[in-house]
This record gives C-alpha cells, sequence and structure tokens, in this order.
C-alpha cells in the first residue's frame, strides 16, 4: 500500500531513545500510556450504552407516587455508548497493576496467581444466577458445593465445624470475637479485655473494640516471637481472648503457641486464631492443634479468590466443638443426600445471630472449592512449602543488602528493614516507589509496625525462582543506586502514568467525588 | 502442577541458597508435636476436566431456567456482557487495595467515579469506597449515628429488610445501644404516627427503607422530619437500586445518610453474594464515616490523580479507635455496578427504571387476573406483596415446575396474622409480559 504522507519513522532517533530508555530488572518500559479523563467529563447528550426491552406497560407511574418523590432522569449521569465505555474502562485497567501484570510480592495479602478455571467455574448459571432464596430443592448443588466447603476448611484447620457466612477477613474477626463473647455471656461473665500482639495486624484491635472489649497490646520479644511470660503477666480472668496471627505478620511461627494456650485457657480465656496466613501452614500444620480455639480465614489470599482491586473477600470462621451452637447462621448441613441450610434462630438458640444478608460470598465459594479440588491434600501442602521456600529464598538473596530485623526463622514471608540506607537518605518508600520503575510491585511497607521501615515481602507459591531472582536483584540494585545517586531513587517512580502523588492535599481538601467544572490543582 | 512453577532443580537450588536440607526442613521452627503427620482428608486433586465436569454436574442441580420472581434484597437483572468482560482485565481483578497509587490509578479513579455514581443516584454529598453488603452497611451507618449523636437508641422500621435488621441487632448487641422498632400500616408504609411516638431525646438514628423490604416507596420526607425534630439522623436503606432511576434520592428528601446494596448493577444474585454495599452521606459527618475513600489530588509534576484518603479513620492507622474494622472491601463489585451505571447513563437508567416500574404493573394486573390482590395499597415499584392463600404451598409447586415464585412474609414476620398468606414477588426487565402471565397462572393452578 502506498504512504499517502510520506511520513517514515527515523529510526536513528527511535534507536536512541530507546537506548536512553532503561530497561528495568522486571523488564518494565515506559509503552505507551493513554491519558483518560472521568466518565463523567465525555459523551454527548442522548447517547447510551444498554439496548432495553419495551416496557410492556404504559402505566404512569406518578398517578401511583406521589410526585414529590418522583425524578425525570438523575441529574449528572454521563452519556456514553457501548464502546466508549469498553475503551474508558479499559485503558483505566491499563493504569493499574495486578498479579496479571507482573510480581505482586504484597506482604500479609498472599497475592497468588487467580485461576481462570475459578472465574469460569464460578460464572456457571446454575451458580451466577441462582437466587438465594430460591428453595432448597432448586438449589441442591449450590448447598453441596458449600457443605463440602465447609467440610474442607474444618479439616484444613482441624476445627469441628466452620461459618462461611463472614464477607471478609475482618468481619471473620467481628465474628469470632462474637462468638467469644457469647461464650462468656453463657457463662455468666462476657469479660473486658482482648490481649494483642504488638505485631498484630489493625483489624484486631479495631475488631476487638466493635465487640466492646478493651485492647491490652503485648510485647513481643527480640526474636519477634510471643514469649509466654509476656502473655502470663498480662493474663487475668478479665480477659476475654488472645488474638494470635500465626505464623505472625514478621512471618515468624509462634513457637510458643500451646504453652501460650495453656496460659489463657487456665484463667478461662479463649485463644483467636487470625488466619491471614494460613498459606504457610496448608497441610503441614493446623491451627485447631495447637490451641487454637476459633479462627478465620481470609479465602481472598489463601484459596486464591481475586483481590479485585480491594474486595470481594470471604473469611470463614472455624470453631471448637464447644464454640459451635454459637456461631452465626446459617449452617449448611446435610440430611441423608439432601443439602440443607440452618436459618431459624430456634433450631440454633445460642446463635449469635446473623452477620449479614443471607449465605455468604457464595461466588467467593465456588472458586476457593475449584482450587481445593484442583491442588488436592498434596497440592495444598506443595502450596505451603513452596511459598515458604520462595520467601526463604528472597530471604537469602538480600540478607546482606537490606537489614533483616529478626533473625529468626521465616515462613511464607519476610520482613527487611531501611536502616542499612539510613546514611544515603533513601527511605522504605523511596525504595518501593523505585522498585516499580523497575516493574515490579513494592511489598508492604511500614508493616508490621514494630519494624521501622519495614518491607514486608511474601512471594507466594506461584512465582518462579526467576522472578524472585529478578525482584531481589532489583532490590539490590536499588540498595547500591541509594549509596551513589540517592536523587534518583527519591524521584521514582519514573514510568507509571502518575509520579509521587500529593497524599497531604488530598487529605486536607477533600474532593471525594466529581461536580460540574471540578477542578484539581 | 500448573500453578507451581518449580522443577526438582529450582527446590534444590533455592534449599541450598536457604541453607535447608529439605522442605520438611523449613518448617523446623514448628515444634514437631504441633505438626500435622498425616495427609489432609480431601478428595484427590482433580485434572481441568474432571474439576470442571464435577463442578458442572453441582451447577446443573441448581434450576436456573427461569429468572426467578423473587427479589427480596437480591434482584435478578440483566447484566449487559460488557461488564462481566471488561471486569475480567486481569489489571482490574487479579489488583489489590490501591495502596501504591501511581500503579492503581485505574481501580482509584474506577472508585472515584463508584463514589460520583453513589452520591448521584443518592443525592447525597461524599461516599465510601463499598461496603461488604447492604445489611453490615446499615449497621455501620447505625454505628455512626451513635458516635455522631452521643447516644444510644435507633428507631428501625419494621419494613427495612428483615435480613438487615438481624444483623444490625447483632453488630448492636455489645453496644449497649437499644433497637425499637415500629410497625407498618395496611399501605405498607412505616407507621408515623408509632415513628414520631418512639423518636425522643435518645434517639441517635430513624432508620427506614427506600422503597421498603414490602416492595412500597417509604415516607422518607416524614421519617426525616421526624427525625430532625429530635436531633436524630435519618438513615434510608435501598435494596432495589434500580429504583432511584425514577425515584428521587433519599438525601433530597431528607435523609443524612443513605445505604443499601448496588447489587441490581452490574453483579449477579450469585446465591446472595458477593455485591457492593453502598454508603452516602452528608459532608459534614465525613470524618466519621467508616471505610475506605478515593479522593482526587495532583501529582509531582501537577497533574489530576488519585489517591485512598482520610486514612486516619481507619484501622491500619486508628487501630482500635478506628470509625470501622472494615479492611477488604467489596471493590469489584463495586466496579462492576459502575461500569452498568456507565452504559446505563442518563437515558438508559432513567428507562430501565421505568421498565421495571412496567413490569411491576404488568405483574399486579396478571395477579389480580387470578384473583390474588395486593396486601398493600402504599405506592410500589417493581416488587409487590399478593395475597395468595397458602403461600409455602405456592413456593413448593412452583419450584417443581422451576420457578423461584417468590418470598413468603410470613417467613420475616411470623406473628403478624395478615400476612399469613402473603407472597412477595419482583418483576423486572427479565421478565417478559408473556411470562408474567405464565407465572400468574402458575400460581393460580
Ligand atoms: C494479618 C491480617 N489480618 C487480617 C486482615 C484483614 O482481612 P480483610 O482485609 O479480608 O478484612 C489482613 C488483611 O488485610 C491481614 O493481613
Amino acid at each position: 500500500m502506498a504512504n499517502p504522507t510520506g511520513w517514515k519513522p527515523d529510526v536513528q532517533a527511535g534507536v536512541a531513545h530507546a537506548a536512553q530508555e532503561e530497561v528495568g530488572l522486571g523488564h518494565a518500559t515506559r509503552g505507551l500510556a493513554f491519558e483518560e479523563g472521568l466518565l463523567f467529563e465525555r459523551g454527548s447528550r442522548g447517547r447510551t450504552g444498554v439496548s432495553l426491552p419495551p416496557r410492556g406497560s404504559d402505566a404512569d407511574p406518578a398517578r401511583e407516587i406521589p410526585v414529590a418523590l418522583l425524578r425525570p432522569e438523575v441529574e449528572g449521569l454521563p452519556e456514553v455508548g457501548e464502546l466508549e465505555v469498553v475503551r474508558h474502562f479499559t485503558r483505566l485497567s491499563t493504569w493499574n497493576w495486578g498479579i496479571d501484570t507482573g510480581f505482586y510480592p504484597l506482604g500479609s495479602c498472599t497475592m497468588k496467581y487467580n485461576p481462570r478455571s475459578s472465574e469460569a467455574l464460578a460464572r456457571l448459571p446454575g451458580f451466577a444466577e441462582l437466587h438465594p432464596l430460591a428453595p432448597p430443592s432448586m438449589a441442591q448443588g449450590a448447598l453441596e458445593l458449600m457443605y463440602r466447603l465447609e467440610r474442607a476448611l474444618s479439616e484444613i484447620s482441624g476445627f469441628a465445624t466452620t461459618t462461611l457466612a463472614p464477607a471478609a477477613g475482618a468481619q471473620g474477626e467481628l465474628c469470632g470475637l462474637m462468638v467469644i463473647r457469647a461464650y462468656h455471656v453463657a457463662r455468666g461473665n462476657p469479660r473486658k479485655k482482648v490481649l494483642i500482639p504488638d505485631t498484630a495486624h489493625g483489624t484486631n484491635p479495631a475488631s476487638s473494640a466493635l465487640n466492646g472489649y478493651q485492647v491490652v497490646p503485648v510485647k513481643s520479644g527480640e526474636d519477634g516471637r510471643l514469649h509466654p511470660e509476656a502473655v502470663r503477666a498480662a493474663m487475668d480472668e478479665d480477659v476475654a481472648a488472645i488474638m494470635i496471627t500465626n505464623p505472625n505478620t514478621l512471618g515468624i511461627f509462634e513457637s510458643h503457641i500451646a504453652e501460650i494456650a495453656d496460659v489463657v485457657h487456665a484463667k478461662g480465656g479463649l485463644v483467636y486464631g487470625d488466619g491471614a496466613n494460613m498459606n504457610a501452614l496448608l497441610g503441614v500444620a493446623r491451627p485447631g492443634d495447637m490451641g487454637f480455639d476459633v479462627m478465620q480465614f481470609n479465602l481472598h489470599k489463601t484459596f486464591a479468590t481475586p483481590h479485585g482491586g480491594g474486595g470481594p473477600g470471604s473469611g470463614p470462621v472455624a470453631v471448637k466443638e464447644q464454640l459451635a451452637p454459637f456461631l452465626p447462621l446459617p449452617l449448611v448441613v446435610r440430611e441423608g443426600d439432601r443439602y440443607r441450610l440452618v436459618t431459624d434462630p430456634a433450631e440454633r438458640p445460642r446463635s449469635i445471630g446473623k452477620l449479614r444478608e443471607f449465605w455468604g460470598n457464595f461466588g467467593m465459594f465456588v472458586r476457593a472449592w475449584a482450587l481445593i479440588r484442583e491442588l488436592g491434600p498434596e497440592g495444598l501442602r506443595r502450596a505451603a512449602e513452596l511459598a515458604v521456600l520462595n520467601a526463604n529464598y528472597a530471604r537469602a538473596l538480600l540478607k546482606d543488602a537490606y537489614d533483616l530485623p529478626y533473625a529468626t526463622d521465616s515462613l511464607h514471608e519476610v520482613v527487611f528493614s531501611d536502616k542499612n540506607l539510613k546514611p544515603t537518605g533513601v527511605t522504605t518508600m523511596d525504595v518501593a516507589k523505585r522498585l516499580i520503575d523497575h516493574g515490579f510491585h513494592p511489598p508492604t511497607v511500614y508493616f508490621p509496625l514494630v519494624v521501622h521501615g519495614a518491607l514486608m515481602i511474601e512471594p507466594t507459591e506461584t512465582e518462579s525462582k526467576e522472578t524472585i531472582e529478578r525482584f531481589c536483584a532489583a532490590m539490590r540494585d536499588i540498595a547500591e543506586e541509594a549509596a551513589v545517586r540517592p536523587e534518583a531513587v527519591k524521584a521514582a517512580p519514573v514510568k507509571p502514568v502518575r509520579a509521587r502523588l500529593d497524599e497531604t492535599r488530598a487529605a486536607r481538601k477533600p474532593v471525594l467525588r466529581w461536580t460540574p467544572g471540578m477542578k484539581v490543582e | 502442577m500448573r500453578y507451581h512453577p518449580h522443577t526438582e532443580g529450582d527446590v534444590r537450588e533455592m534449599l541450598e541458597a536457604a541453607g535447608a536440607k529439605s522442605l520438611d526442613d523449613l518448617f523446623r521452627s514448628i515444634p514437631a508435636p504441633l505438626r500435622l503427620n498425616r495427609p489432609l482428608e480431601l478428595p484427590p486433586p482433580a485434572d481441568e476436566i474432571t474439576l470442571f465436569s464435577e463442578l458442572r454436574r453441582l451447577a446443573a442441580r441448581d434450576d436456573v431456567q427461569h429468572p426467578p420472581f423473587v427479589g427480596a434484597g437480591a434482584y435478578p437483572h440483566h447484566v449487559p456482557p460488557v461488564v462481566d468482560q471488561l471486569l475480567l482485565r486481569g489489571e482490574f481483578f487479579t489488583a489489590y487495595t490501591p495502596y501504591q497509587p501511581e500503579i492503581s490509578q485505574g481501580t482509584l479513579q474506577a472508585l472515584f467515579e463508584w463514589q460520583t455514581f453513589v452520591c448521584l443516584l443518592t443525592g447525597l454529598e461524599v461516599a465510601n469506597a463499598s461496603m461488604y453488603d447492604g445489611a453490615s452497611a446499615t449497621a455501620e451507618a447505625v454505628l455512626m449515628a451513635t458516635r455522631i449523636t452521643g447516644r444510644s437508641k435507633v428507631v428501625v422500621s419494621a419494613a427495612v429488610h428483615p435480613e438487615y435488621r438481624k444483623v444490625l441487632a447483632t453488630y448492636l448487641r455489645s453496644s449497649g445501644d437499644r433497637i425499637v422498632t415500629v410497625p407498618f400500616g395496611p399501605d405498607g408504609r412505616t407507621d408515623l404516627a408509632a415513628l414520631s411516638a418512639a423518636v425522643d431525646e435518645e434517639t441517635a438514628a430513624v432508620v427506614v427503607g427506600y422503597p421498603n423490604f414490602l416492595g412500597v416507596v417509604d415516607a422518607v420526607p416524614e421519617a426525616a422530619a421526624a427525625a430532625h425534630a429530635k436531633g436524630a439522623l435519618c438513615i434510608s436503606v435501598t435494596t432495589e437500586a434500580v429504583a432511584l432511576g425514577l425515584l428521587q434520592g433519599p438525601g433530597a428528601l431528607g435523609a443524612d445518610a443513605a445505604v443499601g446494596t448496588f447489587q441490581s448493577f452490574g453483579n449477579p444474585v450469585s446465591f446472595g453474594g458477593p455485591a457492593p454495599g453502598f454508603f452516602a452521606l452528608r459532608e459534614e459527618h465525613l470524618r466519621q464515616m467508616p471505610g475506605r475513600v478515593c479522593g482526587a489530588t495532583v501529582d509531582k509534576l501537577g497533574r489530576r490523580g488519585f489517591v485512598l484518603t482520610l486514612s486516619t479513620r481507619e484501622q491500619h492507622i486508628r487501630r482500635e479507635r478506628a470509625t470501622s474494622n472494615i479492611c477488604t472491601n467489596a471493590g469489584l463489585c463495586a466496579l462492576a455496578s459502575t461500569i452498568h451505571l456507565a452504559l446505563l447513563g442518563k437515558k438508559g437508567l432513567a428507562e430501565l427504571a421505568r421498565v421495571n416500574y412496567a413490569r411491576g404493573r404488568l405483574l399486579s394486573e396478571a395477579m389480580e387476573r387470578q384473583g390474588f390482590r395486593r396486601v398493600f395499597s402504599g405506592p410500589a415499584f417493581n416488587e409487590l406483596a399478593f395475597e395468595v392463600g397458602d403461600a409455602e404451598g405456592v413456593v413448593e409447586r412452583l419450584a417443581s415446575r422451576g420457578i423461584a415464585a417468590g418470598a413468603p412474609l410470613a417467613r420475616f414476620y411470623p406473628d403478624d396474622p395478615k400476612l399469613r398468606g402473603a407472597l412477595l414477588c419482583v418483576a423486572t426487565e427479565l421478565h417478559a409480559p408473556e411470562l408474567i402471565d405464565l407465572f400468574a397462572k402458575a400460581v393460580r393452578s
């Protein structure tokens, strides 16, 4: 075909440009990115992106509904066609980082690969289009799936029974604490306090407070572990429970757990397990065998249901037999070859009640069950082994370049700090931003709070040896760069569609929605 | 194993680098008595074909041949394929909370758009980035009202979704806050005399449904006036958000907060979850709002961008003094709603709401032709209760014909003799006029 404009690429200039551009150790380049305004800033009057059926009746709402309650249309809504919508969200998606884009070692979040099979299965019409109030005779498949998942989670965690209801990890915590409160109330005294180690995630104290408990922090030891003496000193008959994450948020196994549980149980308290880190233990050890009385799962972490840019999650709660009567409704039961939900409080008079509408995040149950079925017992154990192997490999490759505040053995994640970089002025935040230029999602930063400038790395089992090597090479490269060109590290990131954003300004002058003529300068 | 990329050689080299003798050795920090010395008792691994045939078999045991005629908090609507195909972009669904804004502008801008949609539909000034569901959003709104007012009583209409009220009761059990439930009248609207009598100087909030659980467009302006007269907040709860394409936003009618679910936009019913809870509010109460919120700002070069903001309200900063314990929310479901609302736009939403209203009328007429009268005289949207006699019998009978018929109200109001034979049914754009006719006839015979 002819070239009507006669334009030819300037090959020399192109080569020079490419040479200037640094390709990151994660193979990141600047690529091509579009600017994309808000939906509300585009479109044209009269456009729509949907195809709707005729009404089928000309009944006039104004004859039935008071006119003061009606509106002809919602002011401010965009007017765009289907292609515009597709392009808008496709472009927005290219501004995002997902596991599918590249390595995502966000500690405590278990960013493992989300199988496409699970997505396809959750979309089967029998699951996606099933109404929660369809009679049980029309929902036997869904109920059987819930039953099987409940049995599997109880077996994996070593507990008697599991409720699938909670919507995420934090709601699981709240659920577990409510069960604990109900247990104590049944024994005559709800008690007042919950012990929480200083390594705990913020949701632990927040969930305790939401359930009316006073939070008592407990210090972890020099080795990053919780010690029985510290618990003994804090423990009394006003303590309802201790909340322990095991392995903890430093990636360290709380090896005194059995003795700690004894200390707590001796004074009538219960032991709550934050199961966010269950990935380290699959098929290797079970919280129910270590002295825990109750724990929540995070299906969106351990069982690869997608994190979705911030949810939905699912936070089933497993309990020992003595706590089972207090679990929220519904519970799924099998009667002969039929399955049924128990929803009537008369059947479970000591239940804490309901924690969410309907039965839980069923779409997540399908995905989690699919993964459990595909992996089987040996695959689940292999997942834990490889997750721990990957974290330990990263630790070995980085331990002479970054400060490792705890020399104690790591399980599925490892926490470094920016202490060695102090003289250069480069901080954890700078390292995180520079990693982006290399083509890696940064680790979790500044958490857990016990480590100043924490860099919390959780590779997960689905990442290959080469990926971890490249990531660690980038981390080392940044440490070296910090020593010679700290300003380059502090200027990062330069490759994404936006440079560092002014968070102070966002909080000081909140602009939380579009309004006509909106300007942010 | 397709998800585990390690070769035996990799494992060997990595173990050596890590100074471990074997994979088992990596777990040496777990005391031997605490380890599991047997394989988990679970079914053996399944290849992809086996997995699919097994789960397809399960899914096939769920009867979804006809669109359900039951709503009651989860509404069958058409989800345009565009929604799901965009959701399946890995950059969206395999991302997490946008902690690193420079590489999360896609999620963040979409959240900003979601917040805008929630504000426009509810007629309120600010909204958060989503909640778990409508029920917990309602509970959180009440807790917020108790913080704002320093009061400890909440007046709730019996016509608010019964499951939401149960969840509210569960959330309030430890706080000592008191719930007073006021009845609804024969029109299905909250009994305003009882409501006004119940609201006093101790009342933190008044909670009403809009439309309410009975499908009736409740009296938000009057409820708001009663609340405000005693210095309480008015919280409106919406489960069928398509109605907001026809009805005024509750904020414009005096509600101080609006909560509920946007499941109707872009999210399949999925046996009850997940779906995005929403939370909208007057700006003056912003600092008491639970959950994440996205805000606009500029980057170092002055370009507009988005970040999570006002996080000093949240658990990761404030710990036990946070406004809520929520962390992971329902981000992807909120994105689904945002995409669907973008497709609908101004014209499409107005029309979708009117199609739903019209289908509700067709259902009403078809049922009346079969001799089933409406239980409530108040104005309705797309959901209506009918007196059918043996409601549970009807549900069972229609189940055998592959139709999820409706929600017998006696399940939710066992003590109300007037509701013994009431069946709550919905009709949406999925229910073609002929299907509605067939349904009404099937209820009869
Ligand atoms: C250790 C830990 N506990 C609890 C949670 C809370 O889980 P979710 O975000 O699902 O509410 C998280 C994750 O955010 C976590 O990392």
